[in-house]
C-alpha cells in the first residue's frame, strides 16, 4: 500500500490549471479557448490511462498509490493531509471522467460552436474535471468534501450557463439548493468520523470501525449522514426533484455531469464507505430503500415526459436506483453497482449526444410529439442512440444486460420477503424502463414527421458523430468486457472483500439462466407495450393529450415531487421567514426604537426644568442641599 | 459669653442670605447675599476652631475670603457687563441658558 506515484497530481492540475487560464484569460483566448480546453481533458485522460496501466502491471494487493502533496491540516493528534489516493475503486472513475470527459469536451466543440461564451464553457467543464478528479482522488472524506462541493459549483454554472433566461437560472439553483441539502450530510459525516474515530481518511474510519471503536448507533448515524450526502448528489429519493429542470444545462453538460459523472458521486461515496455500511446494518437498509423507491420513481416519470431530455433525466434517476440499490445489498452489491455505473456512463452519456445531435438538427426542438421519422435524416445518431438504447433495456449483449442483469441477481438473492420485494421492483423497472425508452425510440425516430415548420433534421458534424460512435461501441461492449471471466469484479475484490464471500457459490434463489429469463421478459413485455401504443401507423398528437388517467397527470408533473417540497418546504419556509421578518420588525426594531423614544420622552420630560431663572436653580440647589443635611440628622438621631 | 451665640448668628445671617439670594431679582444685590452666606460660614468657621482650639477653622476662613475675593471680581465683571449689554440687572432678565 506505500507505493507513490508522482503523477496523481497532475490528473488534478492540468484541467485545473487550464480552467484558470481559461477565465483569467478572458476575450483574447475566445479563438482557442476549447482547444485549450480538450486539450487539458485529453492529458488528463492519458495520465489516467498511464496510471491504469501502471496499476495494472503491479500485483493485485499493490495496486493502489497514494501521493501526499502537503500537511493540510495540523492540530495537536489531529493530522490531515492532502493526500491523493488511486486504487482499484477511484482508477475506474478517473478513466470515465476523463474519458468520457475529453468525448464530451470533443463533442461540444461543434455543440458550443455558435455560442459566444464557448470558452467559459470549456473553463467550466474543465473546472468539473478536476473537482470530480479531486472527489474520487481524496483519501479522506475532507478532500473527498472539498471535490464534492466543487462539483456542486460546476454543476450550478453550467446548468445556469445559459442563465440570461430566468426559468434557467432559477433550474440552476434549485440544483445548488437540493444539493446543499445532501451537502449538509456529508459535512455531519465529517464530523461524526473526527468524533468517533479521530481521524476523517477513509483507512483510519476503516480501521476504527474494524478496531470496534464505536457503538452501532453512531455506525448507523454516520452511514444515514453519508446517505443524505449521496442522496442530494446522486438526485435520489426525497432530494431528486432538481435532476429534471438541470436539463437546464446545455446537452453535453447533461451528459457529462448529469448522466456519467456526477451524479454517481453518491454510488462512489456509498462503495467508498463499504466499511461504514457493512457495520450498519439500518443505514443499509436505507441504502436498499432509497434506491429502491428511486428506481420506481424516475422509471415512472420517464413514462409520461414529452421531453427528450427529461425522459433521459428520469430514466437516469432510475438508474442511479439500480446502483444505490446494489450498493446497499453487502460486499457483492458494490463490485455489480460500480459496473452498471461505467456501463450507465458509456450507453446514458451517448444517448444524451444523441438527444443533443437531434436537438442540433431540429432547431433546439426537445418536444419528442415535435420529432418522428428522424432515423432517415440522422442515421448515426440513430444508430448510436439505438445501440445505447438496446444497451439500457438490457437486451444480450450488449452492456446493460451484464450489469443490470446482475443487480436483479443479487436484489433476488437478498434473502427472504426482502430479496422477492427487491428482485419484483428491480424486474418492474427494467419492464419500466424498456416502455419509456422504446416510446422515446419509437417518437424520436420512428413514425410520421411531426415536425415544426421550418425544421430541417440534417446529421451533425463529425466532431459530434465520433464520440458519439465511441460511446456506442462502449455500450456494446463494455458489458461483455467487463463480464469476461468476472474480470471486473476480481479487479475490485481487494476492496470491497468481496472475493471470501463467495461468488458463484453461494445459493441462488433463482438460478442466473432464470433470473436473466425473466429479465428479458420483463424488457420484452415493455417494448411490446410500447410498439403498440406508439408505433407504425399510431398517432402521435403533436400536443399531449389532456384526457388521461389522473395517474399520467401525475406522473407528468414529476409525481407531484414540487409541490411535494413546496407544501412541505418552501411555502412553510417563506412562512417562517415572514414571521422572522415581522418579529425582526417588531420586536428586535420596536425594543430599539422603543429604548430611543423612551429616552426623548424623559428628557423632554426633564428639559422643563430648565427655565432659564437662575433663582429657581438656586431654589433646587437649596431644597438639595436642606434634603441632604435632613437627612443626615434623621441618619445620625 | 458661650460659642453658640456666634453660631446662631451665623446660622441667622446664613439663612437672610440664602433667603436674598432666593427672593431678590437685582443680580447686586443676589451677589451681596451671596457674599452673607460666605462670611456667615466664615463665621462658623472661626467659632469652631474656638471651640476645638485647633485653627484648621481659621485658615479654611481665610481660603474662603481668598475665594471670595476672585468671586466678586469675576462675578461684578460678568454683572457689569451684562448691565451695559442689556441695560438691566436682573437675574430673570437674563435666561437665554435654555432652550
Amino acid at each position: 500500500m506505500n507505493v507513490t506515484s508522482q503523477m496523481l497530481v497532475f490528473l488534478i492540475a492540468i484541467p485545473l490549471f487550464s480552467a484558470a487560464l481559461l477565465l483569467l484569460g478572458g476575450r483574447a483566448l475566445d479563438k482557442v479557448g476549447h482547444i485549450i480546453g480538450t486539450l487539458a481533458s485529453t492529458a488528463a485522460f492519458a495520465v489516467g490511462v498511464i496510471e491504469f496501466l501502471a496499476m495494472l502491471g503491479r500485483a493485485p494487493e499493490n495496486r493502489a498509490v497514494t501521493q501526499p502533496l502537503f500537511t493540510w491540516i495540523e492540530v495537536g493528534n489531529f493530522n490531515v493531509g492532502a493526500t491523493l489516493l488511486l486504487d482499484q475503486l477511484s482508477v475506474c472513475f478517473v478513466l470515465l471522467i476523463t474519458g468520457v470527459g475529453t468525448l464530451i469536451h470533443i463533442y461540444s466543440i461543434a455543440y458550443m460552436s455558435h455560442d459566444k461564451d464557448r470558452r467559459r464553457f470549456f473553463a467550466y467543464l474543465n473546472f468539473f474535471i478536476a473537482a470530480m478528479l479531486l472527489l474520487v482522488l481524496g483519501d479522506s472524506y475532507l478532500s473527498l468534501y472539498v471535490g464534492w462541493e466543487g462539483v456542486g459549483l460546476a454543476s450550478y454554472l453550467l446548468i445556469g450557463f445559459w442563465n440570461q433566461k430566468p426559468t434557467y437560472a432559477t433550474a440552476a439553483k434549485k440544483a445548488f439548493i437540493a444539493n446543499r441539502v445532501g451537502d449538509v450530510g456529508l459535512s455531519l459525516a465529517v464530523m461524526i468520523a473526527f468524533v468517533q474515530f479521530g481521524s476523517v481518511s477513509f483507512s483510519g474510519v476503516a480501521e476504527g470501525i474494524e478496531a470496534g471503536q464505536t457503538s452501532s448507533l453512531a455506525l448507523n448515524t454516520l452511514g444515514l449522514a453519508l446517505l443524505l450526502a449521496a442522496v442530494g448528489k446522486s438526485a435520489q429519493f426525497p432530494l431528486q426533484a432538481w435532476l429534471g429542470d438541470a436539463m437546464a444545462g446545455p446537452t453535453p453538460v447533461s451528459a457529462l455531469i448529469h448522466a456519467a459523472t456526477m451524479v454517481t458521486a453518491g454510488v462512489y461515496l456509498i462503495s467508498r464507505s463499504h466499511f461504514v455500511f457493512d457495520a450498519a446494518s439500518v443505514a443499509q437498509l436505507c441504502v436498499v430503500i432509497v434506491g429502491a423507491i428511486t428506481l420506481l420513481f424516475g422509471a415512472i416519470i420517464g413514462m409520461a415526459k414529452d421531453d427528450i431530455k427529461k425522459a433521459l433525466a428520469a430514466s437516469t434517476m432510475s438508474q442511479i436506483g439500480y446502483m444505490i440499490l446494489a450498493t446497499g445489498l453487502g460486499p457483492v452489491g458494490y463490485a455489480f453497482a460500480m459496473m452498471h455505473l461505467l456501463t450507465h456512463g458509456f450507453f446514458k452519456a451517448g444517448m444524451f449526444l444523441g438527444a443533443g445531435s437531434v436537438m442540433h438538427g431540429m432547431n433546439d426542438e426537445v418536444d419528442m410529439r415535435k420529432y418522428g421519422g428522424l432515423r432517415k435524416y440522422m442515421p448515426i445518431t440513430f444508430a448510436t442512440f439505438g445501440l445505447g438504447y438496446l444497451a439500457i433495456i438490457g437486451v444480450p449483449p450488449f452492456a446493460g444486460f451484464y450489469s443490470k442483469d446482475k443487480i436483479i441477481e443479487i436484489a433476488l438473492d437478498a434473502g427472504g420477503a426482502k430479496g422477492i420485494i427487491l428482485g419484483s421492483i428491480t424486474l418492474l423497472g427494467a419492464a419500466i424502463t424498456a416502455f419509456y425508452m422504446s416510446r422515446v425510440m419509437l417518437m424520436t425516430f420512428f413514425g410520421a414527421k411531426r415536425w415544426e415548420a421550418g425544421a430541417h433534421p440534417h446529421e451533425s458534424p463529425a466532431l459530434m458523430t465520433i464520440p458519439m460512435i465511441v460511446l456506442a461501441i462502449g455500450s456494446v461492449s463494455a458489458g461483455f468486457f467487463f463480464n469476461m471471466g468476472d474480470r471486473f469484479i476480481n479487479f475490485l475484490s481487494p476492496i470491497f472483500h468481496s472475493g471470501e464471500s463467495g461468488h458463484g457459490e453461494k445459493e441462488h434463489l433463482l438460478p442466473p439462466i432464470v433470473v436473466s429469463a425473466l429479465a428479458l421478459t420483463a424488457v420484452a413485455i415493455g417494448v411490446s407495450i410500447a410498439i403498440a401504443k406508439y408505433g407504425r401507423g399510431k398517432a402521435i398528437p403533436a400536443v399531449a393529450p389532456s384526457d388521461v388517467s389522473l395517474w399520467t397527470k401525475v406522473a407528468r408533473r414529476d409525481l407531484l415531487q414540487d409541490e411535494f417540497n413546496e407544501t412541505l418546504f418552501m411555502r412553510p419556509g417563506q412562512e417562517l421567514t415572514k414571521a422572522l421578518a415581522v418579529i425582526d420588525e417588531k420586536v428586535i426594531d420596536g425594543a430599539v426604537r422603543g429604548v430611543g423614544s423612551i429616552t426623548l420622552d424623559v428628557a423632554s420630560g426633564l428639559r422643563k426644568t430648565q427655565t432659564g431663572f437662575v433663582r429657581s436653580y438656586a431654589l433646587w440647589i437649596t431644597v438639595g442641599a436642606v434634603g441632604i443635611l435632613a437627612a443626615i440628622a434623621v441618619m445620625s438621631l | 459669653m458661650s460659642l453658640d451665640y456666634y453660631l446662631y448668628l451665623s446660622a441667622l445671617l446664613f439663612t437672610i442670605g440664602a433667603a436674598g439670594v432666593l427672593i431678590r431679582r437685582n443680580a447686586i444685590v443676589v451677589f451681596m447675599c451671596i457674599e452673607l452666606m460666605l462670611n456667615a460660614s466664615n463665621l462658623a468657621f472661626v467659632t469652631f476652631a474656638r471651640m476645638n482650639g485647633s485653627i484648621d477653622g481659621q485658615i479654611f476662613a481665610f481660603f474662603t475670603m481668598v475665594v471670595a475675593a476672585c468671586e466678586v471680581v469675576v462675578g461684578l465683571a460678568i454683572i457689569v457687563t451684562i448691565y451695559r449689554s442689556r441695560r438691566s440687572a436682573s437675574v430673570d432678565d437674563a435666561r437665554l441658558l435654555k432652550l
